[in-house]
């Protein structure tokens, strides 16, 4: 399979590959790792007529630890958080999801400004995302704006980031105190999206108890959910059995799964209800060690 | 629409015009005549297509040509030196690691990234080092075989027995 004909530019810097966007609109297409966009453009789902290569950009492939936060440059590759001690450190969720997401292969050229970026509600980190509370920097020509992470997902492939713009950042809050988070996805086989994926993150105060919770769910409505009853049931709580039943039950029923070739709705719910217990379970571990 | 691309193959350097649409691995088999890189699913889930560039494993199938311009790429025929075939080779060899063969370029390349990355991989890090490769003949035991014994031979320990196992 062949994808139909377009133009190519490799600008070497962000500023030209902006002007080059401003001056195409809506006929160009911005090319991470190419790992969704060129499978879609082979089945010609999608025929943009000129492709931006960002691949050539030296400095948008990162991971700093700095004011707290964990910075994500757009372009650094699935491998690059998976081999990352440091990243492992405060956020063993990004170890969970690294092993899962497609295979080593596309790993090592997917990226996460481009899982992001696809806006798909399939895809494994924007969930993630959601649990950790991270915010997206995206860059236009009149300078940068940063998008918190529950105003980021638009619709199906729609995202904040606009015609002329390009996500250039992700960052995560670097937890404090006690937490643990993970992520777990139920898949047919490798390489699979998820039949449902759910992410955690809990914050403890020093009295065990529930301070914060993040809770996000994969491919189970058209847009990544944050599941709120779920974290409103466990905040204030010792995060005993009684909070975390209330709590995967919430997420069961507050998603919107469809019918597929993965499974029914049903069936998807119920796979969200183990998964959410489990992962609320396997965070609380991961806190108290 | 052409546009000019330089590359480098099994150190050997190719300037070629390409298409931005060719595929790398329609480049390599068809532009440059090494069919030893194969098409298998054409929708990146098979791992047949598997090259490196600048020493990453690679679907070749999901990238296109011109992405590898300035950059260095290993196919099955570069694997061999002068002075043999690569520990890969000997392995998917002596431990009957391939049946029909079609996998086994992409699954040596695969592998060749996964020992340098990790010299001593227990089996369960191979069987997910190699998950984005299918093999629909071996079952995977010999493969993983044959990549336990070139690890051994790459780190220049004894060899682990080549005799098939039977199970009664």
């Amino acid at each position: 399979m062949i994808p139909a004909s377009f133009d190519y530019s490799a600008p070497d810097t962000l500023d030209e590959a902006l002007k080059l966007l401003n001056e195409l609109g809506d006929e160009a297409k911005i090319l991470a790792g190419g790992h969704s966009l060129i499978p879609m453009m082979k089945l010609r789902f999608a025929e943009p007529e000129h492709l931006i290569d960002i691949g050539n950009i030296p400095d948008l492939s990162y991971l700093k630890f700095e004011d707290g936060v964990m910075k994500i440059g757009a372009m650094t590759r699935e491998v690059d958080v998976e081999d990352s001690k440091e990243v492992g450190k405060y956020f063993p969720i990004i170890h969970d999801v690294a092993k899962l997401i497609a295979d080593p292969q596309v790993r090592n050229f997917g990226t996460l400004g481009g899982n992001l970026a696809h806006g798909d509600a399939a895809n494994d980190h924007p969930a993630i995302m959601i649990a950790l509370g991270a915010e997206v920097e995206i860059t236009g020509l009149e300078g940068k704006r940063t998008v918190p992470i529950d105003e980021f997902f638009y619709g199906f492939y729609m995202t904040a980031v606009q015609e002329s713009e390009i996500l250039t950042e992700i960052r995560v809050p670097i937890p404090k105190g006690k937490f643990g988070n993970a992520y777990h996805k139920n898949e047919r086989k490798v390489g699979d999206y998820a039949t449902g994926g759910v992410a955690v993150q809990l914050l403890l105060d020093d009295d065990g108890v529930c301070s914060h919770a993040g809770i996000g769910l994969t491919n189970v409505n058209p847009l990544p959910l944050r599941a709120s009853r779920s974290e409103e049931a466990l905040v204030g709580t010792k995060v005993d059995d009684e909070a975390i039943e209330k709590a995967a039950q919430y997420a069961s029923e507050d998603c919107n799964p469809s019918t597929d070739l993965r499974g029914d709705e049903d069936y998807k719910r119920r796979i969200i209800k183990v998964l959410t217990k489990r992962m609320i379970k396997k965070s609380l571990e991961r806190a108290l060690s | 629409m052409k546009k000019e691309i330089t590359l480098k193959i099994n150190g050997e350097e190719y300037t070629a015009e390409v298409e931005p649409r060719t595929l790398l691995v329609h480049f390599i088999r068809e532009q440059e005549g090494l069919t030893g890189t194969h098409i298998g699913c054409d929708t990146s889930s098979c791992g047949a297509c598997t090259i490196l560039i600048n020493g990453r494993s690679a679907k070749s199938c999901t990238l296109l040509a011109i992405q590898a311009t300035g950059k260095d790429i290993t196919t099955v025929e570069g694997m061999a030196t002068a002075e043999g075939v690569h520990p890969l080779q000997e392995g998917f060899k002596e431990n009957h690691g391939l049946h029909c063969g079609f996998c086994t370029p992409g699954m040596m390349l695969r592998a060749v990234e996964l020992l340098e990355k990790n010299p001593n991989p227990t089996e369960e890090e191979i069987r997910w080092g190699i998950s984005g490769n299918l093999c629909r003949c071996t079952g995977y035991n010999n493969i993983v075989k044959a990549i336990q014994y070139a690890g051994a031979k790459m780190r220049g320990e004894e060899l682990p027995s080549t005799e098939p196992e039977f199970i009664d």
